[in-house]
C-alpha cells in the first residue's frame, strides 16, 4: 500500500510490464463503465426505484401542492439516498464472485487509488443520472423554480459522497452471503449528516434564505470522504477477501 | 514496562490479573453507587423549575456519557487489534459493544422518560435525543456486522474498521444535528468556569458518574473473561479452570 508506483518491485520484467498508476487507474474505470454498460438493465433499476418512491409519496400522503413543496427536498435526497443504497452492491459484487477483486488487490498499485476508480464509476453510472432525474421529480413535486439550481449543486456535491462512503460498507460485507439488510444498517446511519445539510439547504433555499453555509459543509463531507473513505474501503477489501 | 504489557497481552495473565482485580473494583463501584443515589435522590435540593422529576439525571446523564466513552474505547481497542494484532484487545472490543448499546438504550430511556413530564412527549426529533438514536444504531452495525462473519479474527477485524469509521462519523452526526434541531437544555456541567449546575446537585452526579465508568470496568472483564477462556478452550490452563 505504501509504494506510490511498480519502482517497489524487486523483478525489473514486471516493474516494465505494470501500468502506471494513472493508465491503471483508467483502465481500471473503463473497464467499469463498460461492464455497467453491458448490462444496462441492472443499471436502470435503482433509477426507477428513485421515481417510484418519491411518486409513492403525493399517493400516501396528500396530492396538495403546499404540504408536496415542503416535503419535497427531504423527500427526493431520501428517495436518493435509498436508490443509492441498492445500488451499492454492484460496486464489489461481481468482481468479488469471479475473483477478480483479488486480483485488483494483488496489483502493485495502492489499493485504495484503485479503489476510488472502482467508486467513481459507481457515481458516474448511479449518481449521476440523479442528478437528471431529481431536478425533475422536484417539478412535479412542485418545488419553486428558485430552489432548483440549489438543489442540483447539493446533488453534485453530494452523491459523489453517497458513493464513497457506502463502499466502505460494501467492502465490510461483500464477503458475507446476505449482506443486503445489513449494509443498509452499517450505512445509513453514515449519511444522516448529509441528508440534513442537502435538504436543509433546499429547504432554506425556498424561502430565500442563504444557502452557503450548509453548500460548503457539504463540500467538506466530500473532500473528507474523498481523502479518507477509499482508505478504509481498501483495508475492508483486505479483511473481506482474507 | 513494554515487558508487562505483553504479559497483561497473554490470555492467561490476564484471567488471572482481572479474577483479582473485579471485587476490588465492584465493590467500590457498589459504595459510588450507593453514595451517588442518596446523595442524588435524596440529600440534593429539588431543582426550583423541574421539581423533584430532575433527579432522573443520575441515571440519564452518566449513561449518556458513558454510550460515547465506550464507543471510543471500542473503537481505540479496536485500533490495538488492527495495528497490533493484540488479540486482547480484540476481546475487549468485543465485550464493549453490547455494554455501550445498552448504556446508549438506557440514556434514550430515561431521556424519553424525562421528557414526558418536561416536554410533555416522550419523544421529540430534538437534536441530542437523535444523535443518541444515531449512535445506538452505529452500535447495533458493529454488533451485527461482528456476529454476521463467522471467522472470528476476520469478524474482529471488520468491526474494528466499522467502529473507527464511526469514531470519524460521531462528532460529525452529532454537531449536524445539533444545528439541525435544539429543543434539549445546553450542557450544564461541561461549561468551562462556573457550571450552572448548583454543587450539591453536581457532587452527586460526579460520582454517579465515576460510578457508572466503574461499573463499565467490571462488567467488560466479566465478559473478557468469559471470551477468553472461550477462545482458549483448547489450552491446558483453561481446561484446568473450567474444571475447577
Amino acid at each position: 500500500m505504501s509504494a506510490p508506483s511498480a519502482t517497489a518491485s524487486p523483478a525489473g520484467v514486471a516493474e516494465a510490464e505494470a501500468p502506471r498508476l494513472a493508465t491503471a487507474f483508467w483502465l481500471l474505470f473503463r473497464r467499469d463503465l463498460l461492464l455497467a454498460f453491458r448490462h444496462r438493465g441492472e443499471l436502470a433499476n435503482p433509477l426507477l426505484f428513485f421515481v417510484i418512491v418519491v411518486s409513492l409519496f403525493p399517493l400516501g400522503i396528500t396530492p396538495e401542492v403546499e404540504t408536496l413543496r415542503l416535503m419535497a427536498p427531504g423527500l427526493i435526497w431520501v428517495a436518493a439516498l435509498l436508490a443509492t443504497m441498492l445500488s451499492l452492491d454492484s460496486i464489489f459484487r461481481s468482481d468479488f464472485d469471479d475473483g477478480a477483486l483479488e486480483q485488483i488487490c494483488l496489483s502493485p498499485h495502492p489499493l485504495a487509488v484503485l479503489v476510488l476508480a472502482k467508486v467513481l464509476a459507481h457515481w458516474v453510472v448511479t449518481g449521476l443520472p440523479l442528478l437528471v432525474l431529481g431536478p425533475l421529480l422536484a417539478v412535479l413535486l412542485s418545488l419553486p423554480a428558485q430552489a432548483m439550481d440549489t438543489l442540483l449543486v447539493t446533488l453534485v456535491l453530494g452523491t459523489p459522497v453517497l458513493s464513497l462512503v457506502g463502499s466502505i460498507g460494501v467492502a465490510l460485507t461483500v464477503g458475507l452471503r446476505r449482506g443486503g439488510a445489513l449494509l443498509s444498517l452499517l450505512v445509513l446511519p453514515l449519511y444522516v449528516p448529509l441528508l440534513i445539510f442537502a435538504s436543509n439547504a433546499v429547504g432554506a433555499a425556498m424561502v430565500g434564505l442563504p444557502v452557503t453555509g450548509q453548500i460548503l459543509f457539504i463540500a467538506a463531507l466530500l473532500v473528507l470522504s474523498l481523502s479518507l473513505a477509499p482508505v478504509a474501503t481498501a483495508s475492508a477489501l483486505r479483511i473481506s477477501l482474507n | 514496562m513494554w515487558k508487562w504489557f505483553h504479559q497483561l497481552a497473554s490470555p492467561r495473565y490476564f484471567y488471572e490479573l482481572s479474577g483479582r482485580l473485579i471485587p476490588w473494583v465492584a465493590w467500590t463501584c457498589a459504595l459510588l453507587l450507593l453514595v451517588g443515589l442518596i446523595g442524588g435522590l435524596v440529600l440534593a435540593p429539588p431543582d426550583y423549575q423541574q421539581g423533584d422529576s430532575f433527579r432522573i439525571i443520575y441515571i440519564h446523564v452518566p449513561s449518556a456519557w458513558m454510550s460515547m466513552f465506550v464507543y471510543v474505547v471500542m473503537a481505540g481497542a479496536g485500533a490495538v487489534g488492527l495495528i497490533w494484532r493484540i488479540k486482547l484487545a480484540d476481546v475487549v472490543a468485543a465485550a464493549s459493544a453490547p455494554i455501550g448499546a445498552s448504556f446508549t438504550f438506557l440514556a434514550l430511556v430515561t431521556g424519553s422518560l424525562w421528557g414526558k413530564p418536561m416536554w410533555g412527549a416522550w419523544w421529540v426529533w430534538d437534536a441530542r435525543l437523535t444523535s443518541e438514536l444515531m449512535l445506538l444504531f452505529l452500535y447495533l452495525g458493529v454488533i451485527a456486522l461482528r456476529s454476521a462473519i463467522e471467522e472470528r479474527q476476520n469478524a474482529a477485524r471488520a468491526s474494528a474498521v466499522l467502529a473507527l469509521v464511526g469514531v470519524v462519523n460521531i462528532p460529525i452526526i452529532h454537531y449536524s444535528v445539533m444545528w439541525w434541531n435544539t429543543l434539549h437544555q445546553g450542557p450544564t456541567v461541561t461549561k468551562l468556569g462556573a457550571p450552572s449546575i448548583h454543587l450539591d446537585m453536581l457532587i452527586p452526579l460526579l460520582v454517579m458518574a465515576l460510578a457508572f465508568k466503574l461499573f463499565y470496568v467490571v462488567v467488560v472483564l466479566l465478559r473478557a473473561r468469559c471470551e477468553v477462556l472461550d477462545r482458549e478452550r483448547d489450552s491446558a490452563w483453561a481446561q484446568e479452570v473450567a474444571s475447577r
